[in-house]
């Protein structure tokens, strides 16, 4: 499955031009100027759980993508580094360590804790290890329960960033500081992971995932291959647990269990594990759906999992995979052709998304409102849930966009064909 | 001796309980080399379809009606998104039915709500069936084990003993020359999973009382059913038979007996250190086996990967 198609691109590219190091320059300059743009606390708040999510997701998927390995437990690392980030935000020694460096830390438990378990875990790659990895990583978190000494308890173990030596005169008070610290560690993280991609060993993990028996008759063992992987994507999550411990000061037995490894399964997938952007553009919409539609709706959560079972079935390149597929068309100069058939099918679909949610929204209401509260609001306008009228509009949207999606989706593909087909070649 | 016969039968349950769910999961496994991350929750929506019918209806038409509807749902999700996904491979498909898991927990919670629902055993079934010395046997463990008993006993003369047990055997190992021979595999595929999912569903509707109903249950049962089959050897009945058998009776035997690492301890020639919520140590003098049993099975599947990572019984590796 997970191709990986800028593979042949970057070998021949090879060292560092302008073409290469661009893309890093611009990421560089967005992060410089994002907090000037969204001033507000929140928005600067939500960067900086986008910053850390996207460090863990990139990390995972140097499992999931790159080296072909499902893992059920890769919270487990991040979450690792992140206490012992917090137990030494509680020493006697932090007072001498700079704060930016505290990653560091977490990072290199992280990798250690990786090194242990990857020692018997990494011996195969698919269904072996998917369950290791769950199976490690639920004995871990019940363990946070028993090692209350390491884990805190139910409480968990809380630090305050601000006890640490002052940076160049920086005390980490306030959130802007924290999320250059943030954008920092994610920039020097993601240019080390993209490297890491482009060394042999990270080459020879595409190869293991592709094919593990024609790897090992080149003279490779798949194992160690795919160790090598695991350790790194440890180091990783440890560097985003290290920046979770500074951000939020608290970590409990929430970010070791089964749900926050799913999430970065889903956060990875719904971007696209084939592409390296993929997991930076599923970890910005997925925090962006978190954090708006949350505070929208109640089953938001509903809408996410229908959202990834739909990638996971139509999808499974995803976000970034429908993306890189609109580049033949771009270069084919061809895009245009796309436009028209794109409005006619798209618009009519996301009239049928509205009215199915709509829907959905109004039976919720009807089902699981107070006894009596019979007014809800949903898209700025509101109504009483028992009057008919909101069902009929609703349905009537969803089953007309519905169809006019349908009748208008053959001649989407039909232009999809021809923008993808060079002009003179034989169809 | 008492206590050991009562523990033996409060393991049992929770043993075949495991297996209902984990047989359908290796025969799916053994089929389309597929995890089915999502079985709980077919055990979750067998709880909830049994009690929306029992309001109506009462118990026993929802242990009618309720495992054939769960199986008709699993069945629909094999045709219309499994199928699909396959051509992707296995790692796609894991991840799909991961995604389903977290779907139908969600729908749980939009139709049913978030809290837990007042579904209650048979009055007929309430009470104790006998009691040995002063611990009462409750009827319903009673009626549990039988039951499952009853169904694996019919699954096995299904497998084992009929023409379409024949064709379900012969389709798991050489799918391609049973459709030579002018079967329809996808459609056994497609009823194994509908019928995996529907034992999931009676194990739903049974354990429903007992544990609690709650849109949680799926996942609190979800992974120990992994574990079960992982140790028992992917693909194998027997094997998961054992397996579930053993954790059954391990974390029943580990909850019962209150063995504690202070005793083990002192015993091995350690003293105590005073007071011990100062030590280092602290986590590992109060340890007690009933804070451990739950994690007991975990610590045996990562022992038996590591040592023997067919499985107890399983013919291939994983």
């Amino acid at each position: 499955m997970m191709q990986n198609p800028d593979n042949t691109q970057g070998r021949m590219d090879g060292g560092i031009s302008m073409r290469t190091a661009m893309p890093w320059i611009l990421a560089a300059l967005l992060l410089l100027v994002m907090p000037f743009v969204f001033q507000s606390n929140s928005a600067i708040t939500i960067m900086n759980q986008m910053g850390i999510t996207i460090v863990f997701a990139l990390s995972y998927n140097m499992l999931l993508g790159q080296a072909g390995m499902l893992s059920f437990g890769h919270a487990v690392y991040m979450g690792v580094g992140g206490f012992v980030c917090v137990h030494v935000m509680n020493w006697g020694i932090f007072g001498s360590i700079p704060l930016p460096a505290l990653p560091l830390v977490g990072g290199i438990f992280g990798m250690l804790l990786a090194c242990v378990v990857g020692y018997f875990s990494t011996r195969k790659a698919g269904t072996v290890f998917a369950m290791i990895s769950l199976g490690v990583g639920e004995l871990i978190a019940a363990c946070s329960v028993i090692i209350v000494v390491f884990f805190g308890g139910e409480e968990g173990v809380s630090g305050d960033r601000t006890y640490g030596l002052p940076f160049f005169g920086v005390e980490f008070l306030n959130q802007v500081e924290v999320y250059y610290l943030t954008a920092g560690w994610l920039l020097i993280s993601a240019m080390l992971m993209y490297l890491f991609s482009r060394t042999p060993i990270g080459r020879m993990a595409n190869a293991v995932r592709d094919n593990p028996e024609r790897a090992e008759f080149l003279g490779y063992s798949s194992r160690w291959v795919r160790y090598n992987s695991f350790v790194a994507a440890g180091f990783f999550a440890g560097i985003a647990g290290g920046l979770f411990a500074i951000n939020y000061e608290i970590l409990t037995e929430e970010n070791l269990n089964l749900t926050t490894s799913g999430s970065i399964l889903l956060v990875t997938f719904l971007g696209g594990v084939g592409v390296f952007f993929g997991p930076v553009v599923g970890a910005i919409v997925f925090t962006l759906l978190q954090t708006v539609l949350s505070l929208e709706t109640e089953i938001w959560s509903l809408y996410v999992g229908a959202l990834f079972v739909a990638t996971v079935m139509f999808f499974p390149s995803g976000l970034a995979g429908v993306m890189q597929m609109h580049v033949v068309p771009i270069k084919l100069g061809k895009w245009r052709l796309l436009v028209m058939p794109y409005v006619t099918t798209l618009v009519p679909a996301i009239f049928c998304i509205i009215g199915v949610s709509g829907l959905i929204e109004v039976l919720f209401h009807a089902r699981h409102a107070a006894i009596g509260e019979t007014e809800m609001t949903l898209f700025w306008v509101t109504f009483q849930h028992t009057a008919i009228l909101p069902w009929v509009v609703f349905a009537l949207l969803a089953l007309s966009g519905f169809w006019l999606a349908r009748r208008n989706a053959p001649s989407l593909l039909d232009a999809w064909h021809r923008a993808n087909t060079p002009d003179g070649a034989d169809t | 001796m008492d206590l050991i016969l009562v523990n033996l039968i409060d393991g049992l349950v929770t043993g075949l309980l495991l297996f209902m769910l984990s047989a359908g999961l290796t025969l799916i496994f053994s089929m389309m080399g597929v995890l089915n991350f999502a079985h709980a929750s077919f055990y979750m929506l067998g709880a909830y379809f049994a009690y929306q019918i029992s309001i109506y209806l009462g118990f026993w038409m929802g242990l009618l009606v309720a495992p054939p509807l769960v199986g008709i749902v699993g069945a629909a999700v094999e045709r219309y998104g499994l199928r699909r996904v396959h051509q992707y491979g296995h790692v796609p498909e894991l991840i799909f039915t991961f995604g389903l898991a977290l779907l139908i927990e969600e729908l749980v919670k939009f139709i049913w709500g978030n809290d837990q629902i007042a579904y209650r055993i048979p009055e007929i079934l309430e009470g104790a069936a006998f009691s040995i010395s002063s611990y009462d046997i409750p009827a319903y463990k009673v009626f549990m084990i039988f039951l499952s008993l009853g169904i694996f006993a019919g699954l096995l003369f299904v497998l084992t003993r009929t023409r379409v047990g024949m064709i379900i055997q012969a389709a798991l190992s050489y799918p391609r020359t049973v459709e030579a021979l002018g079967h329809n595999v996808p459609l056994v595929f497609m009823g194994v999973f509908g019928v995996g999912t529907a034992l999931a569903g009676v194990a739903g509707v049974i354990a429903g009382p007992v544990l609690s109903t709650f849109p949680g249950m799926a996942f609190v049962l979800g992974s120990i059913v992994f574990v079960t089959i992982v140790i028992g050897g992917l693909g194998s009945l027997g094997g998961a038979l054992v397996a579930a058998l053993i954790i059954g009776w391990m974390t029943t035997f580990a909850k019962a007996y209150n063995i504690r690492m202070e005793d083990i301890l002192t015993s091995l020639g350690f003293t105590k250190p005073e007071p011990v919520w100062d030590s280092a140590w602290a986590d590992l003098w109060t340890l007690t086996s009933p804070q451990i049993a739950d994690i007991l099975p975990y610590l045996l599947m990562i022992l038996i990967l590591v040592f023997r990572p067919h499985g107890l019984f399983g013919k291939r590796d994983v």
